[in-house]
């Protein structure tokens, strides 16, 4: 039979003086204030409604939406039910932020490290831009490049044509493959691809770690993908059937399309928020001790592998935290859109409010989408600081 | 996330409906009113004809009109009236809050938003219908040549759903360009984004004469897609403002049928018609039955004219925007405008 271990009785002082009681009294109340805040708030919204005759609740999410959304990600029709428009919404307003998370980061980090070049012009340059596109607000940046794009670009009856590639103020009209389920081998060959690069890479590490030579693996990287999703298209039985726009009578027809409402949201929201993450990069690569740099030069490393190896990997992890702002910032912009017309979220949202009167209920959904979005964000860039957190055993 | 301003202000009507601990108990607007001297009226943020503020403040149009004979009628004064600017999305929220005591603001009445938004409508003031507005050199003369082409259009209106269903009904496959503000979708139609814009026909014409640079270089087709019955709405659970601001309709149309207008109300208060005589008051006392007094039909024909005078004047062929009278005449004219009778 086990004995209990001695243990000296814990002291629960239940009087005001503990500093632990106090402290539990203060939050129990805390909690309770913001509860009982919340729950009369809902009440009373509800209970109004209710006896204002206003309807309410989620149920009309499965009835017909009956609207038409300009540009959907994927197949939508009008008899789909309204949980499927706001989904396509969700879609549209995850494809410009990820495409502009993507951009933004890429050109962001390109000024950012132009600020320190040592061409006194590029370094001139990266400042005004910095400058110029921090300094607009946003809203103007994406009304300005709408109305350029509909305003100078030629009429969609008269639309400038470069091989099967049309641009007019009905967008960028391109060729696109017709989905077939052959496709379906290229992704998978693709992933696989991928995978196989990992792998590889990894190897070429431990060669690295072991013997101190460093196997050139961009070329064998780039085989292996091209190979893989080839071989996966072959297998797919290697379908080239292409959907080519054409002129028509009175516009381009067929074809994909970029419109100049995504586009105009993609530019403005890229380089806006670019010009932050420049200042961003900017900040992180100077935090790094200038004697980091001394000793890269020393051992011989030249410009461009000091930044890669020795400066980026250092910077990366004073640039993390602020940069998950950036692309939080980005995220949320996108419900700007709705000022130029692009079906994101918010606009869908709109449209539904209106047909449905669900003022409450549709406000809420946009809420907790750019809650979902904003938090998984924030979750993945903890996790990845962390990751290249310095690890301190 | 940055709120746009209709979205704070939809926050923030939302917000009220949370706050007021208790609802407005019916039959209260008109005491509400008159304590407070003014009729508060939501209009439309801009629509010539119909709702529009000049360059010092002064609403004209035929829904502020509808607002200002209601305001004379319960208040004695036209011009005791609070003038809230809504766009489409803010409106109903609005009136259900309790923000607004009337919303006149080209609203169509349907049987969703009769049933299902806690308001009421109350009278037609105007019988529309959706049409559409192309360039004159697209060479497009006929709505089902729109096929697979892009239409510029509002959101928040019945407009969306009818361009949907004309579209699905014609095979059209036409694609939708939603803008939030009605300046934004015509300012993207007029630059050519759009083959055509799609609105109310009271609409299109508006937007034709007042925005286009030249308004021949637009076209205006023929089809009409939709019924669109325009008037005000109330909110539900006041029986007594409801019946105020449908009787005032119907009022201003029957001065029109027996030929009481701004110019000659006075002198018909001498008339021998019976029925002239009780829509001025000058025998049976029917103001008493609304909660107003004798005078409430007298004070608002001579505030705005009779139905036909506030036509004509805001969107009649006289006006800018040259609207023929079609539906919206008298139904002893050809038309479907039918006054009950004020009695």
């Amino acid at each position: 039979m086990a004995v209990a271990p001695r243990t000296p009785p814990k002291k629960r002082d239940w009087s005001w003086r503990s500093q632990a009681f106090r402290g539990l009294v203060y939050q129990i109340l805390a909690v309770a204030v913001i509860g009982g805040a919340v729950w009369f708030l809902a009440h009373n919204t509800v209970e109004n409604m209710r006896v204002r005759g206003i309807k309410s609740g989620f149920d009309f999410l499965f009835q017909p939406a009956g609207f038409d959304i300009g540009e959907p990600l994927f197949g939508y029709d009008s008899n789909n039910p309204y949980w499927k428009a706001f989904l396509v919404g969700v879609g549209n307003t995850l494809r410009v932020a990820i495409i502009g998370i993507i951009l933004t980061t890429i050109l962001g980090t390109l000024i950012g490290v132009g600020r320190f070049s040592r061409n006194g012009l590029v370094r001139g340059l990266c400042y005004a831009y910095v400058e110029l596109f921090r300094n607009i607000p946003v809203l103007l940046q994406l009304l300005m490049w709408y109305l350029l794009f509909t305003e100078l670009l030629p009429d969609i009856s008269e639309a400038k044509q470069v091989g099967s590639v049309f641009l007019s103020k009905g967008g960028l009209t391109y060729p696109a493959p017709v989905w077939v389920s052959g496709h379906a081998w290229m992704f998978a060959g693709l992933i696989a691809a991928l995978v196989a690069v990992w792998f590889y890479r990894r190897w070429a590490h431990r060669q690295f770690e072991a013997t101190g030579k460093q196997p050139g693996t961009f070329w064998g990287s780039l085989a292996m993908v091209l190979l893989l999703t080839l071989g996966g298209w072959f297998i797919g039985g290697s379908p080239t059937e292409m959907r080519v726009p054409v002129k028509g009578e009175f516009a381009v027809e067929g074809g994909a399309s970029f419109t100049p409402e995504f586009l105009a949201v993609l530019f403005g929201l890229t380089l806006y928020t670019a010009a932050f993450v420049a200042e961003v990069v900017r900040s992180g690569i100077a935090s790094v001790p200038r004697g980091q740099s001394e000793a890269a030069q020393a051992i011989g490393l030249s410009r461009g592998q000091e930044m890669q190896k020795v400066l980026l990997p250092q910077a990366l992890r004073v640039i993390i935290p602020p940069m998950t702002n950036q692309y939080l910032n980005l995220t949320k912009n996108s419900s700007l859109a709705v000022a130029i017309g692009y079906p994101d979220v918010v606009s869908i949202s709109n449209t539904a409010l209106n047909q449905t009167g669900r003022a409450v209920e549709c406000i809420a959904i946009i809420m907790l989408v750019y809650l979902t979005t904003s938090l998984s964000t924030s979750f993945f860039m903890n996790w990845y600081n962390a990751k290249s957190a310095i690890k301190e055993r | 996330m940055k709120l746009s301003r209709t979205q704070f202000g939809l926050s923030a009507v939302i917000a009220a409906l949370g706050l007021s601990a208790f609802p407005a108990h019916a039959g209260k607007t008109l005491d509400a009113i008159k304590a407070r001297g003014q009729v508060v009226c939501g209009v439309n943020t801009g629509l010539a004809g119909f709702s529009q503020a000049d360059s010092s403040g002064n609403w004209s149009g035929l829904d502020v009109d509808v607002c200002k004979a209601i305001a004379a009628a319960t208040l004695g004064d036209a011009n005791k009236i609070k003038w809230v600017p809504l766009n489409a999305q803010q409106r109903f929220a609005a009136l259900q809050s309790g923000e607004i005591d009337i919303l006149s603001r080209n609203t169509t009445f349907s049987l969703t938003r009769d049933a299902s938004l806690g308001l009421h409508v109350t009278g037609v003031t105007y019988y529309d219908g959706q049409g559409f507005m192309v360039t004159t050199k697209s060479k497009i003369r006929d709505a089902k040549q729109l096929k697979g082409q892009t239409v510029c259009v509002q959101s928040g209106t019945t407009t969306e759903k009818n361009l949907t269903d004309f579209s699905k009904a014609n095979n059209l496959g036409i694609k939708p360009v939603v803008f939030e503000k009605v300046e934004a979708a015509t300012g993207a139609y007029f630059s050519g984004r759009c083959v055509a814009y799609t609105t109310d026909a009271s609409g299109l014409a508006s937007v034709r004469n007042k925005e286009a640079k030249n308004p021949d270089e637009h076209v205006i087709l023929p089809q009409l897609i939709s019924k669109e019955p325009l008037g005000p709405m109330v909110r539900r659970g006041d029986d007594e403002w409801f019946a105020i601001t449908k009787w005032v309709i119907h009022g201003l149309l029957e001065a029109e049928e027996y030929g009481v207008t701004q110019a000659n109300v006075d002198q018909m208060k001498s008339s021998t018609d019976p029925v002239v005589q009780r829509l001025l008051g000058t025998t049976e006392d029917t103001g008493k039955l609304l909660g107003l007094d004798k005078e409430w039909m007298a004070r608002a024909i001579k505030a705005v004219g009779n139905y036909g005078e506030i036509f004509e004047k805001n969107v009649g062929p006289k006006s800018a925007l040259k609207l023929p009278r079609g539906a919206n005449n008298l139904w002893n004219k050809g038309g479907l405008m039918y006054a009950y009778p004020v009695r």
